[in-house]
């Protein structure tokens, strides 16, 4: 499992991870969306070529996703290792390269190159830089960027130019949406040049309150700077949201354990669960469990639980193809074992 | 209006397009609802941006590249293929994405205004890397014998002149070695 899920880092509470991603393309080679079969083998090789020159530390593995089941490759995207536009129809110089912990995965051929991402949990962005830094170095001796004195690093889309960076942390903001301050909020973000999206990134609904806060400019500034201003965003985040949760279990605190009592009733209970039912209720439950309203039994973190509900997650699980309904039962299944942390059913 | 009640058909700002949209607003501690077409929603800024979820940064960048034959010489931009890849920049325009490293010098008097709107900013300030980085620092040394060599020229300093064109080629033979 995904070590930034299971492991805690700083205001884990509210930050649930911090991710970083540099973008970079191999030099006089077009982008993946101009390239040829060949070429795009081409850059495959070049790629796996270094990375097997890579000093042994980093323990990358190539997955080249035609050779990954469908199933697979919908929980790589669940996991955050790969993004819906990669796995979808995938041919065969495409890949995902991945290490152990799953801290780290690299995307080959998707909009770029190579889109390097590293994963911590908690809010960790400058560490997070600091490994992807460290990866980029290491690759950068063996592999030729495209890179402009000027512009920096060349991509396929200019949002994405100079740094090549982005920062973006999942922040679980309940008692903001319950306060009706979120749009407030994210008004003022866009007006700083920070976006907001869902869990699932671009176009994803917003479910279980939780949100991917990121930088949208990557050109103009170094990496540093970039980083340390989301992390000042991300900590007026953490203290607002923060202030929200005491303001509610001060002056709402019947309402309040009313609302995480009811959601882990349904989540202990329920047979049939849908995946939107059970997030909103996850966010309630993890949100009494931050507040020291009820103690959770079970060991599996929010991120951890989440994922649970994912279908592709379901299905990797029952190790077949499930319908919506298949799932649903399924899904209240793994949530009762998993919340009351025993195989036996109440 | 009630909650109960039949909401409209047409918009109650435009009154023409058919409404679609409940747009709820808050002034004062009053509430009101009022049934609107998406396009007086959108006009009202009643849709967040980054959350409508049609959002997509493509999308948004279609929209800014269509603005920039203002500031920009398009001309017949349009019709302008990179000869390295073949990428057409009317593909660019609609994909958002370009078709190789140097479009960015092909489109580059198209790009400039673009790339100052989407980061306030036309410099890399980042990291250097370290291998392109040293070719990149023998090229500008390069440039600048180039024009001390025009100086020495102007000057009828020949010796001087011959001097700079050996180091100008001894450097050129050693950045055509690398790979």
């Amino acid at each position: 499992m995904t070590a930034w899920m299971q492991n805690r880092g700083p205001d884990s509470d509210i930050v649930l991870s911090s991710r970083v991603r540099l973008a970079r393309n191999l030099a006089q080679m077009p982008f993946p969306q101009r390239m040829d079969e060949q070429q795009g083998q081409t850059v495959v090789d070049r790629i796996q070529k270094a990375v097997g020159a890579l000093q042994s530390g980093w323990q990358l593995q190539l997955q080249s996703l035609n050779q990954v089941s469908g199933i697979d490759r919908q929980v790589l995207v669940e996991k955050h290792l790969a993004s819906p536009a990669l796995v979808q129809d995938p041919v065969r110089f495409e890949g995902v390269i991945t290490d152990p912990s799953e801290t780290i995965s690299m995307m080959v051929n998707e909009e770029d190159h190579l889109r390097l991402q590293v994963f911590l949990p908690g809010l960790q962005l400058m560490e997070a830089w600091q490994v992807a830094n460290r990866l980029d170095d290491d690759l950068e001796r063996l592999l030729d960027f495209s890179y402009d004195s000027h512009l920096g690093y060349l991509t396929a889309c200019p949002t994405n130019l100079g740094t090549g960076l982005r920062a973006s942390v999942m922040v679980h903001l309940p008692a903001l949406v319950l306060t009706r301050q979120i749009r407030e909020l994210f008004t003022a973000l866009a007006q700083i040049g920070v976006v907001v999206r869902g869990l699932y990134g671009e176009g994803s609904d917003v479910a279980g309150n939780i949100f991917q806060i990121s930088n949208q400019v990557s050109l103009g500034f170094s990496e540093e700077e970039f980083i340390h201003s989301l992390n000042v965003v991300a900590e007026q985040i953490v203290g607002r949201e923060r202030h929200a949760r005491q303001f509610l279990s001060q002056s709402h605190a019947l309402e309040l354990s009313d609302r995480v009592g009811r959601a882990w009733g349904i989540l202990t209970h329920a047979r049939i669960i849908s995946s939107e039912e059970a997030l909103r209720l996850l966010s309630d439950v993890k949100l009494g469990e931050d507040l020291g309203i009820l103690t959770i039994p079970g060991s599996a973190s929010f991120s951890e639980l989440a994922l649970m509900t994912r279908p592709g997650y379901l299905m990797k699980a029952a190790n077949r193809e499930l319908n919506p309904g298949e799932r649903d039962e399924l899904r209240a299944s793994i949530l009762r074992k998993n919340l009351l942390a025993k195989d036996e059913e109440d | 209006m009630s909650p109960g009640s039949q909401p409209p058909l047409s918009c109650q700002r435009c009154q023409r397009r058919p409404a679609s949209v409940l747009v709820t607003s808050v002034v004062n501690g009053e509430k009101s609802n009022r049934y609107l077409c998406e396009e007086c929603a959108r006009e009202e800024g009643a849709y967040h941006l980054m959350l409508d979820p049609q959002f997509s940064v493509h999308n948004v960048l279609g929209g800014l590249i269509g603005q920039v034959p203002k500031t920009a010489p398009m001309g017949d931009a349009k019709e302008m293929v990179c000869p390295h890849c073949g990428h057409s920049y009317q593909r660019f325009a609609e994909t958002g994405r370009l078709g190789c490293d140097r479009c960015y010098d092909c489109f580059g008097a198209q790009l400039d205004p673009l790339i100052r709107r989407l980061h306030g900013a036309s410099d890399h300030h980042g990291k250097i890397p370290a291998r392109a980085g040293s070719r990149l620092k023998r090229r500008k040394e390069v440039e600048h014998l180039r024009e001390q060599l025009q100086e020495a020229i102007a000057k009828e300093a020949f010796e001087d002149a011959a001097a700079l064109r050996d180091q100008i080629r001894r450097l050129e033979a050693s950045t055509a070695e690398e790979p």
